[in-house]
C-alpha cells in the first residue's frame, strides 16, 4: 500500500485538477462568478504540478543516476517558464492581450510537441494505436506553436502584411502531405519495418520541421481581421494536442483538459467565423482581400461633416443614445475618455448603452474587455442580438472606430463581400454621429452607405481629440446654465 | 492494489467525447462579453501539460531526453502562468454599476440577461 501512496497522490491530484478546471470554467459563465473561477482552477493546477513531483518515486531504472539533475532541470524550468511568463503576463497592456494569448497558446502546443518528441526519439510508445496518437499530438501541437507565433508576430506589429504568394496553397497542401507522409515512415519504421532512407531520429527531426513550417505557411497570409478566428482555431489546436498526449501518457487530466479547450476552441472558432459571416475554411484557405471586387452599387447622397462640439451637445440632449465603439476607439487609446463624457451624458439623464459587435477587436470580445478597463460596469454594454432592435427607438448612434460592423449593405446588397454578416443596426438610429480618422474605407475596403444616410453626420479626427472637444462643450454648456 | 491506469480503445474515447461534450456545454453558457477572458481562461487549462513535461523529464534518461524535457517544463510553465495572469487581470476589471446610482434604465431582453447574471 505505502509503495502505492505516490501513485494514489498523483491520482488524486489529477483528478482533482481536472473536476476544479470543470467548475472553474464553468463559474466564468457570469462576470459576477468568473474572478473566483479562474481562482478555482489556479488551485487545480498547483495542486497537479506539486504532485507530480511525486513521479520521481517512480522513475524508471535508466533514469536513476539523473534524477538529482532532472529535479533541478525542472525547477529551473518551472521558475524561469512560469516566472517569465507571470511577469509579462502582469505588465501587458490589455490592448496587448491576443498577442499574448497567441504567445502563451503556442507555448503550450509546443509543449505538447515537445513531450510527443520524448516519446518518440525514446522509442516509448506502444503499440500501433498509441505512436499513432503520438505523431498526430505532435503533427498538431507542432503547428499550433509555429503557427501561434506567426500570430503573435502579426499581432505585435513584427510582421506588417499577410504575405501572398501565388499558388500558396498548393505549397501549404505540398508541406501538409509531406508531413503526413514522413509520419507513416516513422510509423512503418518504428512497428518493425527495415527504416526507409535515413535513420528513423532523422526522420522525426524532419517531421517536426514540416510540421512547423506548415503552421508557419498555414497563418502567413491571413489577414489582421481574421485573427479572432486565427486565434481561436490554435487554441483549439493546443488542447487537442495536450489531449492526445494525455493519452499517450496515461493521464485522465491532461486528457480531460485538452479535449474541454478543444471543444471550447472550436465553439468560439465557429461563433467567430458566424459573425463574419464566412465559413472557417474561408478564412484559413481564401484571402479577404483577394477576392474580385465587386462593382459597387451607386450611392447615394453626400458625406456631412459636423464639428465634434456640435455632436456632443445633440448628445447631451438627446434622451437615449447607444454607443457603437470599434477597434478604432483602441487604437486611439480613447476608451477612458469615451466613459467620461458617457459619464457626463449620465448625469444629464441621457440613457447610454454600448452596443459591441463579436468581431469588434482582435480576438473574441475584446472590445468587451478594452471597455471594461475602461471602467464602464458591464450592465451598460450590450451584445449584437441584445440591443439591435433598440437602435429604432434611440435618439443617436454614436459609431467610434467601427466601420464594416455598421455597414448596411450587409443587409441589402448582395453583391458586397460582407452581405449577409450580421451587423449592428445603426443606420436605424435618427440621427447617427460617426467619428472616424477621414473618408478612407473599412477593412473590406467597400464605401458604407450609412454614411451618406439623411440622418448621418460625420466627425473627422482622432477620436481620443474629438472626444475632448465633446467633453468639453458638454462641460462648458453645464457651466454656461450655472 | 493496482493504481495504475490504462486506458486505451474505447474507454479513452469515452473520455475524450464526454469531456469534449461537457466543454461545449460550459462554454456555450458563457455570454460573449466574456470571450475573451474565457479564451485565455480555456488557455490557461490547456497548460496542464506542464504536468506531462514534468513526467517526460523526470524520467529523462539521456541528454537529449533532458534537453527536450526541459523546454516541455519551459513551454507549458508559460503556458499555465501566463495564461493565469492575463485572465485573472482581465476578469478583475468586469464591473457592475450597482456600486453607482443607475442613471439610467434597462428593459427588454437586456434586463432579463443582466438579472440573471447578477443572480448567480
Amino acid at each position: 500500500m505505502l509503495a502505492n501512496l505516490p501513485q494514489l497522490i498523483i491520482g488524486l491530484a489529477d483528478l482533482t485538477a481536472a473536476f476544479l478546471f470543470l467548475y472553474g470554467l464553468q463559474r466564468m459563465s457570469s462576470p459576477a462568478t468568473a474572478p473566483s473561477g479562474i481562482l478555482v482552477a489556479g488551485f487545480g493546477m498547483v495542486a497537479a504540478v506539486l504532485a507530480s513531483f511525486l513521479y520521481v518515486f517512480s522513475v524508471s531504472a535508466a533514469a536513476q543516476p539523473h534524477l538529482c539533475a532532472n529535479i533541478a532541470l525542472a525547477l529551473t524550468a518551472l521558475i524561469i517558464g512560469g516566472g517569465l511568463a507571470w511577469l509579462s503576463g502582469k505588465r501587458v497592456a490589455m490592448t496587448a492581450m491576443p498577442q499574448m494569448v497567441a504567445l502563451y497558446n503556442g507555448m503550450g502546443g509546443g509543449a505538447a510537441g515537445a513531450i510527443a518528441a520524448v516519446e518518440l526519439f525514446g522509442n516509448k510508445t506502444q503499440g500501433a494505436t498509441q505512436l499513432l496518437v503520438t505523431l498526430l499530438g505532435a503533427l498538431i501541437g507542432a503547428v499550433s506553436l509555429s503557427g501561434s507565433l506567426i500570430a503573435w508576430a502579426k499581432l505585435d506589429g513584427v510582421i506588417k502584411k499577410p504575405l501572398r504568394v501565388k499558388g500558396q496553397q498548393a505549397v501549404n497542401a505540398v508541406a501538409m502531405i509531406a508531413a503526413l507522409t514522413v509520419g507513416g515512415l516513422i510509423l512503418y519504421a518504428t512497428l518493425g519495418g527495415a527504416p526507409v532512407l535515413l535513420a528513423t531520429p532523422t526522420w522525426i527531426y524532419i517531421f517536426f520541421g514540416l510540421a512547423l513550417l506548415f503552421g508557419v505557411l498555414m497563418t502567413l497570409p491571413i489577414g489582421g481581421a481574421d485573427m479572432p478566428v486565427v486565434i481561436s482555431i490554435y487554441n483549439a489546436l493546443t488542447g487537442l494536442a495536450v489531449g492526445l498526449e494525455g493519452f499517450v501518457l496515461q493521464n485522465p487530466a491532461l486528457m480531460i483538459a485538452g479535449m474541454v479547450v478543444g471543444a471550447a476552441g472550436l465553439l468560439l472558432t465557429l461563433l467567430m467565423a458566424k459573425a463574419m459571416n464566412r465559413s472557417v475554411a474561408n478564412v484559413v484557405f481564401t484571402n479577404f482581400g483577394d477576392a474580385p471586387k465587386q462593382v459597387q452599387g451607386a450611392i447615394k447622397g453626400s458625406l456631412r461633416p459636423v464639428e465634434a462640439s456640435d455632436a456632443g451637445i445633440a448628445m447631451r440632449y438627446a434622451s437615449k443614445v447607444i454607443i457603437v465603439p470599434g477597434y478604432g476607439l483602441a487604437a486611439a487609446q480613447a476608451q477612458q475618455k469615451l466613459y467620461e463624457f458617457v459619464k457626463l451624458l449620465q448625469a444629464a439623464k441621457v440613457d447610454v448603452k454600448f452596443a459591441v459587435h463579436p468581431v469588434a477587436g482582435r480576438m473574441p470580445g475584446q472590445m468587451d474587455v478594452l471597455l471594461a478597463e475602461a471602467g464602464v460596469p458591464y450592465d451598460m454594454i450590450f451584445q449584437l442580438e441584445d440591443i439591435n432592435e433598440d437602435f429604432a427607438t434611440a435618439d443617436v448612434a454614436l459609431v467610434i472606430g467601427a466601420n464594416d460592423v455598421v455597414n448596411p449593405a450587409a443587409r441589402t446588397e448582395k453583391s458586397s463581400p460582407i452581405f449577409g454578416m450580421p451587423i449592428l443596426n445603426a443606420d436605424k438610429a435618427k440621427q447617427v454621429y460617426v467619428v472616424k480618422r477621414g473618408e478612407g474605407k473599412g477593412y473590406a475596403g467597400i464605401q458604407n452607405a450609412l454614411f451618406y444616410g439623411d440622418n448621418c453626420n460625420m466627425v473627422y479626427g482622432d477620436a481620443q481629440a474629438v472626444l475632448i472637444k465633446m467633453i468639453e462643450a458638454v462641460r462648458g454648456l453645464g457651466a454656461a446654465a450655472a | 492494489m493496482d493504481l495504475s491506469i490504462t486506458m486505451t480503445g474505447f474507454v479513452a474515447l469515452y473520455v475524450f467525447v464526454l469531456a469534449a461534450f461537457a466543454g461545449w456545454v460550459i462554454i456555450g453558457h458563457v455570454p460573449a462579453i466574456l470571450h475573451t477572458p474565457l479564451m485565455s481562461g480555456s488557455n490557461f487549462v490547456h497548460g496542464i501539460v506542464v504536468v506531462g513535461g514534468l513526467y517526460a523529464l523526470l524520467n529523462a534518461s539521456t541528454t537529449q531526453e533532458q534537453v527536450i524535457g526541459f523546454i516541455a517544463v519551459l513551454l507549458g510553465a508559460g503556458n499555465a502562468a501566463g495564461g493565469f495572469a492575463v485572465t485573472q487581470r482581465m476578469l478583475a476589471m468586469f464591473q457592475t454599476s450597482d456600486a453607482k446610482p443607475m442613471t439610467h434604465h434597462l428593459h427588454g431582453h437586456a434586463h432579463a440577461r443582466v438579472h440573471h447574471l447578477k443572480k448567480r
